[in-house]
């Protein structure tokens, strides 16, 4: 019937005109819409949208935030000192014409922005030393060379809303030096505590002599005394025992001590006069 | 079924195309239709797109959009938490973990113009899929390269020693806080759950310095330990001996009071006798020491009238030396 293949043809004309006068603009992307050329409109709201078919073309670029790595590049800092900085920046195109009149697409505007960045990074690091680089001032360094870059950006239709050192590393033949110094700051601090090992060693191992040397001291002090008294109570005991009789005492007294000191095989010369051989002279003069 | 005919019979029939043109219709229809239905898993979130433009989310279960080009759905699994490692990748997780080292991430400046050697796990978790979606392309590399500059960043505002030790906990909340921070900005709808430091270590080239470091502490508190054990083992007995010594006295004194008291008692006795008989006592005790005492000398009487006589004697004991 003709009214099947009408239909059929109708639908398949109705189709391709939708398809060339209907787009659909996504979350992600943004629009510019051109006229033999000439852009006419800009949309950044994402849904259906309607254009002249033919006449009018589609350039879509990418809403969201885009990203730019440059290549690791050596960086000559303030205090004369080499630093490999890598870096990346993340940004938007902001105004889609100014975008595609300027540097048509994403490829183009990311060697622009790499351009732009370096240099402004280059610019700030040059003035700034490794320590700010690396510790104190790097949240300032990112922040100054994002705003410069930024303002740089603008004519692109870009919005560069961050640019981040990722790594900023000492080149190969500088990594030398820094493990000397770091060696040789590790080997004083072993030292160190090697020391301070040995004077706390030192330091109980002589309290501990003082200590030893002090008890001992003092037990010999106390104990001489103790004896002393004892030496004492026997000079006193002896003295009054011997001093009833003194004479008797020595007698007595040097009997044992002859008993004591002429052992056997002592040599005495005697006197025939002696007390003890006065009848052997009594004998012989008879 | 007429499709085979067909070529044989070039000529239509059109008494019975229509209607198969209509049930063709009418059958793509229904396919179409049919293609909206689908499934959001446990794990994930959907978000449903008219015309390119999000108008909702959905959950897990079964849903329908209208078919595309008017609606479509993307989904994601936003309550897995994902994980990026920096500085190692994990090459196969079990049943052996095997890890590759990836050091132009993992090595780094210190604050004190150390260089350290660290790694850092990341976790997040999507907690606001549009954004997610929307803000930012490639999400996980963003996140990977916001995570590294971060972990630099603050490794670069410590000193290694810090990272080594007790400033791991800090340095952990201090990269954690400026991961977010960053995400915030490029309001990626992501939260960041954790960042971990795992191993962090010095390079092989200073690793026996920082060893030898750790072991010289070690030895500082042998050494004290040492000097200690001596301190605790000759305290102890030095204090015995001193009382040893105390005793010693006491024990000395007593003696000698006893032994006096003794010798004392010995003598009064023995006076006490010869007071009874002063003479003969003596005479008695004088020759019995000397009986005792001579037989054991070897003894010369000799008249000490002549003035030599001493000489004389000396003489006479030279050859006779076996006398002693």
């Amino acid at each position: 019937m003709r009214g099947v293949i009408t239909l059929v043809v109708f639908l398949v004309a109705l189709a391709v005109l939708a398809d060339s006068a209907m787009f659909i603009v996504d979350e992600r992307e943004q629009v510019v819409l051109t006229q033999l050329g000439e852009p006419v409109k800009t949309i950044q709201e994402p849904g259906l949208n309607y254009k002249i078919p033919f006449i009018q073309k589609l350039h879509i670029f990418d809403d969201r935030l885009l990203y730019s790595d440059a290549e690791p590049a050596l960086i000559y800092t303030q205090d004369k000192k080499n630093l490999i900085v890598d870096n990346y920046a993340r940004w938007r195109i902001v105004d889609p014409l100014k975008f595609m009149i300027s540097v048509q697409n994403v490829n183009n505007a990311q060697s622009r922005l790499d351009d732009i960045i370096y240099s402004a990074i280059r610019e700030e690091l040059g003035q700034r030393s490794l320590v700010e680089i690396v510790s104190t001032h790097r949240q300032a360094i990112m922040d100054t060379v994002t705003f410069r870059s930024r303002s740089s950006a603008e004519a692109l239709g870009i919005d560069i809303v961050d640019v981040r050192i990722k790594r900023a590393d000492l080149p190969r033949e500088n990594k030398a030096n820094v493990f000397d110094r770091m060696k040789a700051e590790r080997s004083r601090q072993a030292k160190e505590y090697r020391a301070e090992g040995e004077e706390a060693a030192t330091k109980i191992r002589a309290e501990t002599d003082l200590a030893v040397t002090r008890l001992t001291s003092d037990a010999f002090q106390k104990a001489q005394l103790v004896r002393g008294e004892g030496d004492a109570e026997a000079l006193r005991i002896y003295a009054e025992a011997f001093q009833q009789d003194p004479k008797f005492y020595e007698f007595v007294r040097t009997l044992e001590a002859y008993e004591k000191t002429l052992t056997t095989g002592t040599t005495v010369v005697l006197p025939p006069t002696s007390d003890f051989f006065k009848y052997l002279g009594k004998y012989r003069s008879r | 079924m007429q499709e085979y005919q067909f070529p044989n019979r070039p000529n239509f029939d059109l008494k019975f195309n229509p209607k198969m043109v209509y049930y063709g219709l009418a059958a793509l229809v229904v396919l179409w239709l049919a293609s909206g239905i689908y499934v959001v898993q446990p794990a994930e979130l959907g978000v449903v797109f008219r015309f390119g433009k999000a108008i909702e989310q959905s959950t897990p279960g079964l849903h329908y959009h209208f078919p595309s080009p008017i609606e479509n759905v993307e989904l994601e699994r936003v309550s897995e938490v994902k994980r990026l490692e920096i500085g190692f990748r994990t090459i196969s997780a079990t049943p052996a973990p095997r890890y590759q080292k990836i050091a132009a991430e993992a090595v780094m400046l210190t604050g004190d113009e150390n260089i350290a050697d660290v790694e850092l796990i990341v976790q997040y978790r999507i907690h606001n899929v549009e954004n997610y979606f929307f803000k930012v392309s490639e999400q996980a590399k963003a996140i990977h390269d916001v995570a590294e500059a971060a972990l630099r960043q603050v490794i670069g505002q410590h000193t290694i020693d810090e990272a080594l030790t007790e400033g791991k906990l800090q340095i952990q909340e201090e990269i954690l806080i400026q991961i977010q921070g960053v995400l915030d900005l490029y309001e990626m709808g992501v939260r960041v759950e954790q960042a971990k430091l795992q191993t962090v270590s010095v390079p092989q080239e200073v690793d026996f310095a920082f060893k030898d470091v750790a072991s010289a502490r070690e030895d500082r508190e042998r050494l004290k330990n040492e000097a200690e054990a001596y301190q605790n083992d000759i305290i102890p007995r030095t204090r015995g001996e001193a009382e040893k010594m105390m005793r010693e006295s006491e024990a000395y004194k007593v003696e000698r009071v006893k032994r006096s008291q003794g010798d004392a008692d010995r003598f009064l006795e023995v006076l006490k006798e010869y007071r009874k008989a002063k003479d003969v006592t003596e005479t008695r005790l004088f020759l019995e020491t000397m009986e005792k005492i001579l037989p054991g000398m070897q003894k010369f009487i000799v008249d000490t009238d002549g003035k030599g006589g001493l000489l004389n004697v000396l003489q006479m004991q030279k050859p006779s030396v076996g006398g002693n």
